[in-house]
């Protein structure tokens, strides 16, 4: 470790270490990450994998449209496999209410060029034939949506960048900063201060706690939410499976598990990541419900990771106000590992030409709650 | 060739490589390869693999950290789990000792939560 580099990004996930090799092919190489446990130790190898594009908000399709056209070229780009798969989203609609709500996204993602579209219940099961379909109203499927393998998607990223100067280093932990003139000047560790042009917080669920050391007051809470994965099958579920009412959603990875969770509506906020068995039970009702055959599938592991919520669940990006080299990369809320390649686009843009390029963030900035000018995103899972 | 995983079908050749490669503790060890994530749930190889690793970084085999002890502790099918009677919607919530679990140790040291 070096005492000065021209960026410090906080956090070792896909968003730290996705940035990291986002600069470096911009020719930016004096970066330093630091993780303070291992690489992928918080959400990103905790989650689920999907790479959704069908959401509600304006910004998080077009966050999600961009990130699909990168996971395409990805693993030839980093020249290391990813797990990619583009069989498609479908989502389920068990109310009146989302059912009405998924014709107005499919209406929106059409106007926004996704090929996304509304399909009846027979047609969901010509797509997923093993499916229940007698109490599903409706429902939506996007077939260029997917998932890919979170620790490989990160390690590739972080071989790439280290191949190109980068350093990423792990068992550090980033205790605290000094602050003078409306910037950071140094960030204080475990190993030292580091001085730095640009510190970036992809600090995940230890975002807000982050932030706190450097004075700066973030709205993001953390949340358990727990997931789980069979034994390994022979491939038979091509999409992603979800339900924005029930808030559960099932894949079968490339390697052949079923992987999925369920999100709970009485979970506290805090930085519990024990498993639970109620969770089981509920994750088993809801998902034998959908696929009754899922009944003889063996669970073999089940684990929890945090998501990292906002007020509006969209994701906070660009410099704070009142710390101007300050730069925000959280706030996924459950969502960040399928838009990581976009977002780490345009904090590379910040960082290099001192604003973003590709799209406007200004809905996207710490400012919108400041302001109390929210649009919130509906379309959550888990 | 040693044959270490025999869920995930993994020989002591790719884990030597792996660790040359910098994938130094166990739980980075264990997302790489995915080695203990199988049907035994690492019952037969992280003893293996805490002993490569020891041998390979200099260390004793009681300084490496087991990786989180994931439930169940047997595989169980889904049926056998829905069907379970007479749960409320609470029960095994935080703190309920039935709920928890997972015995690993995955609090943070730090709070914050819920501020």
């Amino acid at each position: 470790m070096k005492d000065r580099y021209h960026v410090v990004i906080i956090g070792g996930g896909v968003s730290g270490c996705g940035l990291a090799y986002t600069l470096s092919t911009m020719g930016i190489t004096d970066v330093l990450v630091l993780e303070k446990r291992y690489l992928n130790a918080g959400a990103t190898g905790r989650c689920g994998g999907g790479i959704r594009q069908q959401w509600s908000t304006r910004e998080n399709i077009r966050l999600a449209m961009e990130s699909v056209k990168r996971f395409e070229v990805l693993a030839e780009e980093l020249e290391y496999e990813i797990e990619y798969e583009q069989g498609g989203y479908l989502i389920l609609n068990y109310t009146e209410e989302e059912d009405e709500q998924s014709r107005k996204n499919v209406a929106l993602q059409n106007s926004m060029g996704l090929d996304s579209r509304y399909i009846s219940p027979e047609e969901a099961r010509e797509i997923v034939p093993a499916l229940n379909t007698s109490d599903i109203l409706g429902a939506t499927f996007c077939p260029t949506d997917g998932h890919a393998n979170p620790f490989w998607v990160t390690e590739g990223y972080a071989r790439a960048a280290r191949r190109a100067g980068v350093e990423i280093l792990t068992g550090i932990e980033a205790t605290g900063f000094r602050t003078g003139d409306g910037r950071i000047e140094e960030v204080e560790t475990t190993r030292g201060p580091v001085k730095a042009d640009y510190v970036v917080n992809a600090a995940g669920a230890w975002s807000a706690t982050l932030a706190a050391r450097a004075g700066v007051e973030l709205p993001n809470r953390p949340y358990r939410h727990e997931i789980l994965a069979t034994e390994v099958y022979r491939h038979f579920l091509d999409p992603m499976v979800i339900s924005f009412s029930k808030g559960i959603y099932f894949s079968q990875t490339k390697r052949g598990e079923i992987v999925g969770g369920i999100g709970d509506p009485n979970e506290p906020s805090g930085f519990n990541m024990k498993g639970s068995l109620n969770f089981l039970h509920r994750m088993a009702r809801e998902i034998t419900h959908i696929i009754p055959s899922f009944r003889n599938l063996n669970v073999v592991r089940q684990w929890a990771g945090l998501y990292d919520v906002t007020p509006d669940a969209r994701p906070i990006l660009g410099a704070v106000p009142e710390l101007d080299n300050f730069i925000q990369m959280n706030g996924y809320s459950g969502h960040g590992f399928m838009i990581s390649p976009m977002c780490a686009r345009l904090t590379a843009e910040i960082i290099a030409y001192g604003r973003t390029k590709t799209m406007s963030i200004d809905t996207l900035t710490v400012d919108r709650f400041r302001r109390g000018d929210l649009e919130m995103e509906a379309n959550v899972v888990g | 060739m040693r044959v270490i995983c025999r869920c995930e079908d993994i020989d002591e050749e790719e884990v030597l490589r792996a660790i040359r490669e910098g994938y130094t503790d166990l739980e980075s060890l264990k997302r790489h390869l995915r080695i203990g994530i199988g049907p035994c749930q690492g019952r037969t190889c992280m003893p293996l693999l805490i002993r490569i690793l020891a041998r390979e970084t200099g260390r004793r085999p009681e300084e490496i950290a087991p990786t989180t002890f994931r439930p169940p502790v047997k595989p169980i099918p889904l049926g056998v789990l829905a069907d379970r009677p007479g749960e409320s919607e609470n029960a095994g919530r935080a703190g309920d000792a039935e709920g928890d679990a997972d015995h690993g140790t995955e609090d943070e040291p730090e709070g914050g939560g819920g501020r």
